[in-house]
């Protein structure tokens, strides 16, 4: 571990799949409790990235590091250590909130009374104590994205990876959803999100966007917005990308 | 909570909250069971015969009589030469027996509607059966192992060959299948769980499933379809075990090739089901195959399974019989197993 303030550092990862080089030698850091955005358009190679950093996919080469664990020789360790939340906010439709919660706390290694604790306490923050044993299929959309939250947090993994995490809900749950994303960081989680929603970047301490594979930007906001002479993220977004030709 | 119930505890909850697809899975054997072993019969019942008789001699009302007793016969009475061809043409009456003397010696013929060949043949063997009884030298026929020839004992290895495929191969790939789709499987991997773990908790709960059925589905074979209950029940257990292993083998195998549900469910539909129905030897006997079919059927585990459920449930022979076919079912059940644990853990 050669230094503490580093939550994921990569050098030139890159991930071919035949001839199609769907990342292409990216290298960035995040710092530890950090909320990093990761945007970039539909088949930029953001979800291949974040499946490399998970541990989900083999680097073709290059190399890096995620909680201080090597990304190609020690991914079991890097599992025990990070939570990941899909795009579909994926849990069991079958389970209700309270066994989803339960069953992921156990596959992370929590104890039985770790968990009842922890799983009243998510409760009562969420304001869903009447939900707990309702089926997750009967719950509406924010709702279970609030659980998918608290499933891949409630073991206080030292990095979060966020894929995608408010794809199709309201405004107004996204910017709730916001503020679930600074109670973790605050508590020292460090948030790694990918989104295409462009407001959202503000929200983000630091952002990359990539391009075709390869990381054309990487800066805070406010760096972006002066660096490229925008108003507004959306801005410098099309600036950044005007050259892309993967895509939309 | 260890991991692995936990995981396992997952798996029944998910089944057994999809209460339709429970009641299907538990209910479906049974009812199969029972409609080919009652209602898809090859027996032929209830045969109509009318009696075309020349001159009544004692010999010919002993015959008559012969066919008025025989629960297999509807014995219609006597008609003439004249009646009988627009009564077959009617359909009032499946076969007609001429009794006719050719100077002392009694001859015998045989008019049958052979529109339905099946019947017609059983039929025909039927009454030649009656009437060679009355001749000097009767031909002694020993049908062993199902001395009554029912056919209900025929289907059940064959019902218990497709059903485990079907609940275990299809299920279970199924199953994985969605938890792809769903994204579940992602949060797994991405987890500390071990892949093995993962499957283990996935299969766990679909064989358990499995073992109900069995015990249903024997206890229903041994009571209402009347198969002889013998010491062999033991090796039927075993053996279908290992087939069940197979089935679940393969459904695991299926859901690494398979990326969606219908296609998980086409490829157990198509590459499992129909070459267990039309090629295992359940319906049509594979030495009648085309030699081509009859290679291919050899690929077949439910081929292989029914033929040493036939042996243990129907011929109630000891294991030494079945060798050929536990060693192949061994050796496809471990190669499977291989094959998809391997193919389960690669990562791209």
């Amino acid at each position: 571990m050669k230094n503490n303030d580093i939550a994921i550092s990569v050098r030139g990862l890159t991930k071919r799949f035949g001839s199609f080089t769907a990342v292409d030698g990216i290298s960035f850091e995040v710092r530890k409790g950090e909320i990093f955005g990761f945007l970039g358009a539909n088949g930029a190679g953001k979800t291949t990235a974040m499946r490399m950093l998970c541990g989900l996919s083999y680097p073709t080469s290059g190399t890096g590091t995620v909680a201080g664990y090597d990304i190609t020789r020690q991914a079991e360790d890097i599992k025990r250590h990070i939570g990941y939340m899909s795009q579909k906010f994926s849990l069991y439709e079958e389970l209700t909130v309270s066994e989803n919660l339960t069953l992921f706390s156990t596959i992370y290694g929590m104890s039985d009374e770790e968990i009842k604790v922890k799983a009243a306490e998510v409760f009562r923050t969420l304001g869903m104590e009447n939900m707990r044993n309702s089926l997750v299929k009967d719950i509406p959309m924010g709702w279970k994205q609030k659980v998918a939250f608290s499933a891949a947090t409630m073991h206080t993994p030292d990095v979060v990876f966020l894929d995608e995490p408010t794809g199709g809900v309201d405004p107004v749950t996204r910017r709730k959803f916001w503020e679930m994303i600074y109670k973790a960081s605050s508590e020292g989680m460090t948030v790694f999100v990918t989104t295409h929603y462009l407001d959202e970047a503000e929200y983000c301490n630091r952002i990359s966007i990539m391009v075709d594979g390869r990381i054309k930007a990487l800066d805070s906001p406010q760096g972006l917005k002066k660096k490229y002479g925008a108003e507004n993220m959306d801005e410098v977004f099309r600036i950044v990308a005007k050259d892309a030709r993967r895509g939309n | 909570m260890s991991i692995f119930i936990s995981m396992i505890r997952k798996e029944t909850l998910h089944l057994l909250r999809d209460f339709r697809t429970m009641t299907v899975v538990l209910i479906m054997p049974l009812v199969l069971l029972l409609l080919f072993g009652f209602a898809i019969s090859t027996e032929v019942n209830n045969i109509n015969v009318v009696a075309i008789v020349e001159r009544h001699t004692d010999d010919t009302r002993q015959m008559l009589e012969k066919f008025r007793v025989n629960p297999y016969f509807t014995f219609q009475g006597i008609a003439t030469f004249n009646e009988v061809e627009p009564m077959l043409r009617a359909g009032k009456t499946d076969a007609a027996v001429v009794l006719r003397y050719d100077g002392a010696r009694l001859c015998h013929q045989i008019i049958v509607d052979a529109s339905n060949t099946n019947t017609a043949q059983t039929a025909t063997a039927y009454i030649e059966n009656i009437i060679n009884g009355n001749l000097e030298i009767p031909i002694i026929t020993n049908t062993l192992y199902n001395p009554q020839l029912k056919s209900a004992y025929n289907f059940v290895p064959g019902i218990m060959g497709m059903i485990f495929i079907l609940i275990c191969a299809m299920m279970t790939s199924v199953s994985i299948v969605s938890e792809k789709e769903t994204g579940t499987m992602d949060l797994l991997l991405v987890s500390p769980v071990r892949p093995r773990t993962i499957i283990l908790g996935k299969i766990i709960p679909y064989f358990l499933l499995s073992c109900i059925i069995l015990t249903l589905m024997l206890l229903l074979s041994y009571t209402t379809l009347g198969i002889p209950f013998s010491a062999s029940v033991l090796n039927v257990i075993w053996v279908t075990v290992v087939y069940i292993i197979l089935a679940l083998s393969l459904g695991l195998f299926i859901s690494t090739l398979a990326s969606n549900q219908v296609t998980a469910l086409l490829i157990s539909g198509v590459l499992f089901m129909i070459p267990v129905i039309m090629l295992s030897g359940m319906m049509f006997p594979i030495e009648n195959m085309p030699v081509i079919l009859q290679w291919f059927s050899c690929i077949i585990p439910a081929r292989w399974y029914i033929s040493a459920m036939r042996t243990l449930m129907i011929q109630q022979l000891p294991v030494s019989y079945i060798i050929p076919e536990i060693v192949i079912l061994g050796v496809m059940t471990v190669a499977a197993l291989l094959l998809a644990i391997k193919k389960f853990n690669t990562k791209h």
